[in-house]
């Protein structure tokens, strides 16, 4: 038994961590991906693969974004609280992100960068698409134990209120790019909304009940 | 004036005129040896084969898959998804079908479909095609000539544009059911009468040779080369001659995104996206490299005329 402690741990515990649930919340999380790849590389992903592998990276990134913003209004309204494994699916969302922005440049694009440049100027759908990736790095970089501890809790969690800036802004970057409204299209935006105001919500009944506990 | 022949073309590539004339014998003799019979295990079940003649107007630009063509749709009447139209289409009834005739035409009235276009040749045309949101197709239409089929109406003098709309029928539409529907019915459509009369213009009835599918527009609908694809409207039944400019489905949706003309130009944005460049679909799968767009989606040379002196920034 001695032998088996000082072995060093298997790359996968290096990779995914100790926790069994995040390491599942990874591979489930990650199998829309492995799929959307292998149809791609199969020719099996329709006329247009590189845009339904564009589409289909992205809209998994906003859906990932949509369950972390979840996990905090479900524990309030006395659901299970899953805040374990947030940053596990904040990181899936920003892994997506970077598969998206991935196609867009190197396969849709060719890494032709001045045509990049000149499309985030250019163009607004694509400026709010950066904008929300770029605001989705820092979270990324600090969403490890150290960087908690490093920055402390109440700066950390000052700074991942970004992800509603980002979410918001993922979902306006979806809106600005379609030729008009689908009822999937409304239900993204109607979830990022509500997921906004509930918070919204919260924090202006927070004080009201602090004023209450004031001394008269 | 309008060149007849693109100057792309070589003219040994031409068929003589003395062959040319010749082209039914050459269809009745393959017939009888058997040559076009052979070729029905080919072609999908269900598919009637068509006869027709080649045109100079093809482009020699290898055609998009079948496969392709007929599943990558925007018919928005059968859904958003570009696969909607292919998986609901099939029960749309396109047998009768009355396309009305009115306006300015001196012989108005409800025609079917079958004799609107008898007594016109058929012909194959492969026109490359590029869709408003910046991807491309090369496509081999078989049609008539929309200007025969207007003469044989008799457009007044006073006629300066014509209209089109498609089919509403819910029950068999399902993109015309339920909450979100992404544009207000009829889809209808439009050209100046000089646009509808030139050569390029058909009204399609047939795709690779067969009968048109119906995701792709049956039983009969325009193609219009020149300009982004949903000015090419599908599943007609009403074609109007009117003196005034015709509302269109798209630039009454967003006026600013979407005008009258609509030509494909390289040099005027959609104010979302670039439309410098296109990708061909069905050309070398998930690592497709975009191509440049070309004027008038290559059609420059016979069309450019109908333009000469309109700033085409400004009437997009």
């Amino acid at each position: 038994m001695s032998a088996l402690n000082h072995a060093p741990p298997h790359w996968t515990r290096l990779v995914l961590g100790a926790d069994p649930i995040r390491r599942a919340i990874y591979i489930v999380g990650m199998m829309p991906a492995a799929s959307t790849f292998h149809l791609a590389l199969t020719d099996a992903l329709g006329a247009d693969p590189q845009k339904t592998l564009e589409r289909t990276l992205g809209l998994w990134a906003l859906r990932f974004l949509i369950i972390g913003l979840a996990i905090s209004p479900l524990r309030q309204i006395g659901g299970p609280n899953l805040t374990r494994w947030r940053r596990t699916v904040g990181l899936l969302a920003f892994y997506y992100a970077v598969m998206h922005l991935s196609v867009y440049m190197m396969l849709d694009q060719g890494l032709a960068w001045s045509v990049i440049w000149a499309d985030i100027v250019k163009r607004p759908f694509i400026t709010v698409g950066m904008l929300a990736f770029t605001l989705l790095v820092p979270l990324a970089v600090t969403s490890n134990t150290t960087m908690i501890k490093r920055l402390g809790g109440v700066a950390w969690n000052k700074l991942h209120r970004l992800v509603y800036a980002a979410a918001a802004l993922a979902v306006l970057h979806f809106v600005m790019l379609v030729k008009s409204w689908t009822f999937e299209l409304a239900l993204y935006c109607a979830l990022i909304a509500g997921l906004l105001l509930f918070r919204l919500i919260m924090s202006l009944r927070k004080p009201q009940r602090a004023s209450r506990r004031q001394p008269a | 004036m309008v060149k007849r022949f693109p100057s792309g073309i070589a003219p040994s590539e031409i068929t003589p005129r003395a062959v040319y004339l010749r082209r039914r014998d050459f269809v009745a003799g393959a017939l009888s040896a058997g040559l076009i019979g052979t070729m029905a295990p080919l072609m999908p079940a269900n598919a009637t084969p068509l006869q027709f003649s080649k045109s100079a107007f093809s482009t020699t630009e290898p055609p998009t898959p079948r496969k392709d063509v007929t599943t990558y749709n925007n018919f928005y009447e059968f859904g958003t998804d570009k696969g909607d139209p292919a998986a609901y289409a099939h029960t749309l009834t396109t047998k009768p079908w009355t396309v009305k005739v009115g306006g300015l035409v001196g012989k108005p009235g409800d025609y079917d479909v079958d004799d609107l276009i008898r007594n016109t040749a058929l012909e194959e045309r492969i026109y490359r095609m590029r869709c408003v949101e910046g991807w491309s197709m090369v496509i081999p239409w078989v049609g008539v000539p929309l200007a025969d089929i207007l003469k044989r109406l008799e457009p007044q003098g006073s006629a300066k544009y014509v209209a089109f709309e498609t089919l509403v029928r819910p029950a068999e539409m399902p993109g015309q059911r339920g909450l979100f529907q992404p544009l207000p019915w009829p889809y209808v459509e439009g050209l100046r009468l000089d646009e509808a009369m030139h050569p390029l213009t058909i009204l399609a009835v047939g795709l690779y040779g067969e009968i048109l599918p119906n995701q792709n527009g049956a039983p009969i609908r325009l193609v219009v080369p020149w300009k982004y694809g949903f000015k090419s409207i599908k599943s007609i039944v009403r074609i109007s001659l009117t003196e005034r400019e015709p509302p269109t489905s798209w630039s009454k949706q967003n006026p600013r995104e979407y005008g009258f003309y609509s030509n494909v130009n390289p040099q005027v944005d959609h104010p979302r996206w670039s439309q410098a460049t296109e990708r061909r679909i069905g050309e070398s799968g998930l690592f497709v490299k975009r191509r440049p767009t070309l004027m008038f989606n290559g059609y420059a040379d016979e069309v450019a005329s109908l333009y000469a002196g309109m700033d085409l920034k400004a009437n997009y």
